[in-house]
């Protein structure tokens, strides 16, 4: 199927949007580069998330722990492999740790899903700080790269544009197709033929590759590479409610939700950081109790009903 | 009364469903021949949902063993069912709500028996649309649809994959007498296709127009079995229906 | 030896806390991810009441559960109760309890903060000795210990003789046939939650007397309370406290035999390992 002429006008849309986000080194490449970094980092993660968790509506808690295993991966190889490879060892690993995860996990109900991603990020935590002792090395690892601020802006801005295209593909394909089908109803889902497990690990898959992968653009910029900053929960949280709040089910959902969220929350973080978890929670229940289906599910909210007036 | 030699499509053989103690399907025998339209009735709660369950693979067998086209298909997962060719609807409607209604249809079409897609698999689904009398916008929402079309598009949907098998659970339950009567003609145009089907109903006219043939079932097990005409008649399957008041 | 007898004094605890979160899944359908933060705010009660008002911790499991057990209901009746009213499935409202327990998790972890601020805390109470097979125990250990069993003895013998005991045991098991037989399921569920809160944070408060703790210590006890239910089963007392000491085990041999920083990751081996054979629980019947 080519696509068609209003995929095209969306395509020019977001390519337009791609370059002006691109040119934004050109402007500034202190406080604002850095608030680059982060939003294009969650939108990657945030997206990546909403991939598998908008249509099936697990709610996956291991963002974090794919994101550390990518750091980890280019801490450990970064003397000895060339960086671009460890990009892909990176996005390898995860794939395959996402893959026993997702086999072990997804054939029962959501909330085992839900408990096991939860305490992924503390099980690998606990087991890297284990083996770093136990080899008595430091608790850490240097990650010494030759890179900038803008070349990492610039790899995480290509990362999101090869979700959204990823996405925009699957949205697609046969398998979009079942998931959708499986978000409405799973039994229908099976028996329509459809191997649900099958489509739901793929698509977890996706999504731990595209979390692995952001971890390892990121580690050069952090230079120090330790447990407890890799594999920090917060992150799977943060992640997790941006989609929510801009709308899972849209592939363009969790960016309306980075964005603002990320601006905020910096100014929250550095102003309260006391209040951080506090506030978050709040974020939290607003969402579950006010914005079920995110921003963009109000923005669809009001199109409908003005439509509806005008039929 | 049967054909001189029938090709069984279906068989399933001392069948048992047990939900923790309660034994919802008790050593259930049946046989789908190839061409036939059969009757699968009792009085509530006799475990006809069950024994479709069974035979589609929502549920696993506690015991006994199904056969498709001699295929011995017991332990498969309902997708692997799906894709041998057993289709089927369920008694309580199940539409994808956030699907339109073409879609919903389409949704049968791509993962099971038959797999089509694009162009071709649209087109298929427009067409069942119409064969099941559906002649309002396919791009609709299926909410918007009535209680009655949803079943309509829910058939559709199973016989998008072209099946070796339909299952209807109480298709046709809910219908008023019009509609029942079309209703009725699209089951025996499927029928007259050649769809093997089982027919679930306590629509006695229903039966009686579309079945040669029926078993009856109470508590889990199987009553009687023959022409729907003797059966109905049995004084066994009468007093079932009517002095059972235990549920 | 040493390691068993450990194990199960650990056990003893988690038992508690494992039965108050049954108590709200199971009957309530409420998966609870707030459940250690209860937990560690019943363990900071009772160390406020300890320093502040220098009340035995055996003690202020009272005033702790009876305050757990008011607010627990106040949650479940305003906070909870619309959920359960808007969703339309099982699964809506699971994910719905989910990010909501969620979030009151993080408030919970946020106003701790704010009360008693970010360290670690511990008291000494019963900080003597104690003798078994001649080797020394943390007597406020063994004391903890007998605590919990006789809590949970109660609370298992209340269960299954009371008359809302058997309600609460009807709901867990079939929530339609119960509203059919003339229990009030809303009421049902309510107390269930309440009394699942009350539990769990008199666990808190008994395992304070031997741990040291900090507020964002709860999503520790959540995943082990899960883990153990998943572990023993939903709707299993007997399971659940069969698990609760073998998590306890597991638990208190990887830390003496491996490392002490690795006990979650046991109990997820456990977990694990549970998931790919016995998704149904130890002693659940297999279903499909
Ligand atoms: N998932 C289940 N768990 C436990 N019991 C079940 C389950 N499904 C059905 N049952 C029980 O099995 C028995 C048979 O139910 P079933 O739905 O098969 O009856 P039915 O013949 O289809 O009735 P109806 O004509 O009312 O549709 C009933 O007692 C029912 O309560
Ligand atoms: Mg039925």
């Amino acid at each position: 199927m080519k696509p068609t002429a209003r995929e095209q006008r969306f395509f020019a849309v977001a390519a337009a949007g791609f370059v002006a986000a691109a040119a934004l080194p050109a402007f500034d490449d202190g406080y604002w580069l850095s608030m680059g970094i982060t939003i294009a980092m969650y939108t990657v993660l945030a997206t990546s998330w909403a991939l598998f968790s908008g249509p099936t509506r697990y709610i996956a808690l291991s963002t974090a722990a794919f994101f550390g295993i990518g750091m980890y991966t280019v801490g450990i190889g970064i003397a000895t492999v060339p960086y671009p490879l460890l990009l892909l060892a990176a996005g390898l690993i995860g794939a395959a740790l996402g893959g026993i995860v997702g086999l072990a996990t997804l054939r029962v109900s959501g909330v085992y899903f839900v408990i096991f991603t939860l305490g992924l990020a503390e099980l690998v935590r606990q087991l890297f700080t284990w083996v770093q002792t136990t080899m008595g090395t430091s608790s850490g690892l240097y990650v010494l790269v030759d890179t900038s601020e803008r070349l990492v802006y610039w790899q995480l801005l290509a990362l999101a544009a090869t979700v959204y295209l990823a996405g925009w593909a699957i949205g697609r394909s046969r398998l979009g197709f079942a998931l959708r089908i499986i978000g409405d109803d799973e039994t229908v889902a099976s028996h329509s033929g459809i191997n649900t497990a099958r489509a739901k690990v793929a698509l977890f898959v996706v999504s731990c590759t595209f979390a692995a992968v952001t971890g390892a653009v990121l580690a050069p910029r952090w230079n120090y590479v330790e447990p407890t900053n890799a594999f920090s929960a917060m992150l799977s949280f943060q992640v997790v409610i941006m989609a929510l709040l801009g709308g899972a089910h849209r592939l363009w959902g969790p960016l309306v939700g980075v964005v603002p969220f990320a601006l905020i929350w910096d100014v929250i973080s550095a102003q309260a950081p006391n209040q951080s978890t506090l506030l978050l929670g709040v974020a939290f229940l607003l969402i579950v109790y006010f914005i079920p289906h995110g921003v963009i599910g109000l923005i669809e909210k009001q199109f409908r009903r003005r439509r509806a007036g005008y039929g | 009364m049967a054909d001189p030699a029938p090709r069984q499509v279906l068989e399933v053989r001392a069948a048992s469903k047990n939900f923790g103690g309660l034994l919802a399907v008790d050593g259930l025998d049946l046989t789908l021949n190839d061409g036939e339209v059969l009757g699968l009735i009792g009085p509530n709660g006799s475990g006809k949902t069950t024994a479709i369950n069974l035979i589609s693979g929502a549920l696993q067998l506690t015991g006994g063993t199904i056969l498709l086209d001699g295929e011995d298909i017991s332990a498969h997962t309902a997708h692997r069912r799906a894709r041998l060719g057993i289709a089927r609807t369920f008694q309580i409607v199940r539409v994808l709500h956030s699907l339109s209604v073409v879609e919903n249809v389409m949704a049968g079409g791509v993962f099971g028996h038959t797999r089509l897609w694009g162009g071709e698999l649209r087109e298929a689904a427009v067409a069942l649309l119409d064969r099941v009398g559906l002649r309002g916008s396919p791009a609709a929402p299926v909410d918007a649809l009535t209680y009655i079309d949803q079943k309509r598009v829910e058939l559709a949907r199973a016989l998008m994959s072209d099946p070796k098998v339909v299952l209807l659970d109480e298709w046709l339950a809910g219908l008023n007498p019009t509609e029942l009567k079309t209703g009725i003609e699209l089951v025996e145009s499927l029928a007259a296709e050649g769809r093997n089907i089982i027919v679930v109903e306590h629509v006695m006219d229903a039966i009686r127009s579309l079945c040669r043939r029926c078993i009856v079932m109470n508590s889990g097990r199987k009553i009687a079995e023959g022409s729907t005409r003797d059966v109905l008649a049995d004084p066994e399957v009468v007093r079932a229906y009517l002095g059972e008041d235990d549920a | 030896m040493d390691i068993l007898i450990l194990g199960i004094l650990l056990g003893g605890s988690y038992a508690l806390m494992a039965l108050g979160l049954q108590l709200q899944y199971g009957v309530a359908r409420i998966m609870n991810l707030a459940n250690g933060e209860v937990l560690v705010a019943g363990s900071f009660g009772a160390f406020w009441f300890w320093t502040g008002l220098k009340l035995s911790p055996f003690l202020s499991i009272v005033p702790a559960a009876l305050l757990a057990f008011a607010a627990n209901w106040l949650v479940y009746r305003y906070v909870l109760r619309p959920l359960v009213r808007r969703a339309k499935s099982h699964g809506q409202l699971e994910v719905d309890s989910i990010l909501a327990t969620f979030g009151m998790s993080f408030i919970l972890v946020g106003v701790m903060i704010a009360v008693f601020g970010g360290e670690y805390f511990s008291y000494s109470y019963l900080a003597r000795p104690f003798e078994i097979f001649g080797q020394p125990y943390g007597l406020n250990r063994i004391v903890a210990f007998g605590g919990s069993a006789v809590l949970c003895i109660v609370l298992a013998l209340w269960l299954t003789r009371s008359r809302t005991g058997l309600a609460l045991r009807g709901v867990a098991v079939n929530p339609t046939a119960a509203g059919l037989v003339g229990i009030d399921v809303l009421k049902a569920s309510a107390l269930a939650f309440a009394l699942g809160g009350a539990v769990t944070a008199t666990g808190g408060a008994l395992l304070s007397a031997f741990l040291t703790f900090d507020a964002s210590l709860g999503v520790i006890f959540t995943m082990k309370a899960l883990i153990i239910i998943i572990f023993g089963g939903v709707s299993d007392i007997r399971g659940a406290i069969v698990a609760s000491f073998i998590l306890g085990i597991v638990e208190s041999a990887v830390a003496r035999l491996i490392d002490p920083g690795l006990t979650l990751a046991a109990a997820y081996i456990l977990f694990i390992a549970v998931l790919l054979w016995r998704p149904q629980g130890l002693f659940g019947r297999k279903s499909a």
